[in-house]
């Protein structure tokens, strides 16, 4: 067992939590979002949706559960890493500019994440462990779009979400050592492609809610 | 023809490593645009002797792009504005009359500043004592044939290879991250057959090593890459990843 927690928590091996919890995030994105989308095919479909997840009952609390483990592991190793990174230069330039290697999204990245945290909460405390007094989900969705702040925060989030999802995926690669020649062009595609997926995704939603 | 120039430097004076330091502002008068970015300093030094003041001190030895000696960072960037140069191939003619220069020292907690622009980079030394080598007998010149090697992988080796272990990377890096150094002297000797034996404790040992001396985590922002007078590239930092695994979950140890 020694061996496991000297190399997951060793510098590269803080970084392969971060990339291997991150990339399960870019999977349930996935899932999330094409669940949400259901709500274009009207309040029936969607609920129809929701309900059908609840009704899997243990799987459900099993998949919950697993996601809040990953969320702990990516938060506590990205906090982690964010602090360590902070101390190795105690004495910082006058002057500093970017190379050309630093994008704005990798800039942002622990930023992006800690407003994500803050925002899952809230997101949570909103739509997961609201009463919903016997209405239906969709009820509650569309009631809570029809508030201009929440809206804005929401889609706030978002672009921060595109954000850190379009230096995330790409560097999760090659966190996990897989930057090939063949295939890294690809993969930087695919993640400017999913972050804009995410952002634009999600944040139809809140729009399309607003206005109908 | 060559033409001169007028610059205004600000540079970092600091008397000793534990003293405190603080910019000061120097002008560098009728400078050669055909001289390099230390001749510059050397003008700048002999002027400050003759006034009987303290010469600025920085790295420097081959003064050729070889040796790994010299670097500074110049308006926020290590090695100066020129791609894949080092500070002493840096020529003058980069810069524009009445340009205002900020000179600093590599800024990191595992590179101390001796004196100015004068830094300790033994922290890479000691990554290199910790596995930057093979454990061969070196004897007679083996027969060339012996152990096949690839020309595109001994390319591969070689380019990483090329690292002078100036510490431009740990510099320009937003974490003050060695990865790029590890990841070229790691990749160097993984990608060849006489590297094979020990590859698996030397990432080990080296990753624990740079995680010791202070260094920080790698954000994959490519920073390191964009400065490194040698072109070093981050592939190099996705194979030692890639060891790191290998070694962990593979190895017996």
């Amino acid at each position: 067992m020694n061996w496991i927690i000297r190399t997951l928590t060793c510098s590269v091996g803080k970084k392969l939590i971060m990339a291997v919890t991150g990339l399960s995030f870019c999977l349930f994105l996935v899932s999330h979002l094409a669940g949400n989308l259901t709500i274009f095919k009207g309040p029936k479909a969607f609920v129809s949706y929701a309900e059908s997840l609840h009704s899997l009952g243990a799987l459900i609390l099993m998949a919950e559960l697993g996601l809040l483990v990953l969320a702990v592991c990516h938060i506590c190793f990205g906090i982690w890493l964010f602090i360590g990174n902070l101390t190795a230069r105690p004495v910082g330039y006058a002057v500093k500019k970017n190379a050309g290697g630093r994008t704005l999204s990798s800039a942002i990245m622990p930023y992006t994440g800690l407003f994500l945290l803050v925002f899952i909460i809230i997101h949570l405390i909103t739509f997961h462990f609201a009463d919903r007094g016997g209405k239906d989900v969709y009820y509650l969705v569309h009631t809570t779009f029809t508030s201009p702040g929440y809206v804005i925060f929401y889609l706030i989030a978002m672009i921060a979400a595109a954000f850190h999802v379009k230096h995330g995926f790409w560097s999760a690669f090659q966190t996990i050592g897989a930057n090939h020649p063949k295939y890294m062009p690809v993969i930087k595609k695919v993640g400017l492609v999913f972050s804009l997926l995410v952002g634009f995704g999600f944040g139809c939603l809140p729009i399309y809610l607003s206005l109908s | 023809m060559s033409k001169t120039i007028n610059l205004t430097l600000k540079v970092w004076r600091q008397p000793g490593s534990e003293a405190k330091g603080a910019f000061e502002t120097y002008q560098a008068k009728d400078i050669s645009t055909d001289m390099s970015f230390l001749e510059m300093l050397d003008v700048v030094n002999e002027r400050l002797s003759v006034e009987g003041k303290d010469p600025i001190a920085f790295d420097h030895d081959c003064r050729e792009g070889i040796c790994g000696m010299c670097g500074s960072v110049v308006n926020g960037v290590p090695h100066g504005p020129q791609k894949a140069t080092t500070l002493c191939q840096l020529h003058m003619r980069h810069f524009a009359d009445r340009d205002t220069l900020v000179i600093e020292p590599w800024r990191s907690r595992a590179f101390k500043v001796i004196k100015d622009l004068a830094v300790d980079r033994s922290a890479f030394d000691q990554l290199i004592q910790t596995g930057g080598y093979i454990s061969a007998n070196t004897g007679a010149v083996p027969e060339a044939n012996a152990i096949l090697i690839s020309q595109e992988t001994a390319e591969l080796a070689m380019d990483a290879a090329a690292c002078i272990g100036c510490g431009a990377c740990v510099a320009a890096c937003p974490n003050a991250s060695a990865m790029l150094f590890v990841g070229a002297k790691v990749s160097q000797l993984a990608l060849l057959p006489q590297g094979r034996p020990e590859a698996a404790k030397r990432v080990q040992a080296m990753i624990r090593k740079m995680d010791e001396l202070g260094f920080g985590a790698c954000s994959n922002e490519a920073e390191c890459e964009a400065v490194c007078p040698k072109e070093i590239s981050i592939t190099n930092i996705a194979r030692l990843n890639r060891e790191l695994i290998k070694a962990a979950f593979g190895s017996p140890f």
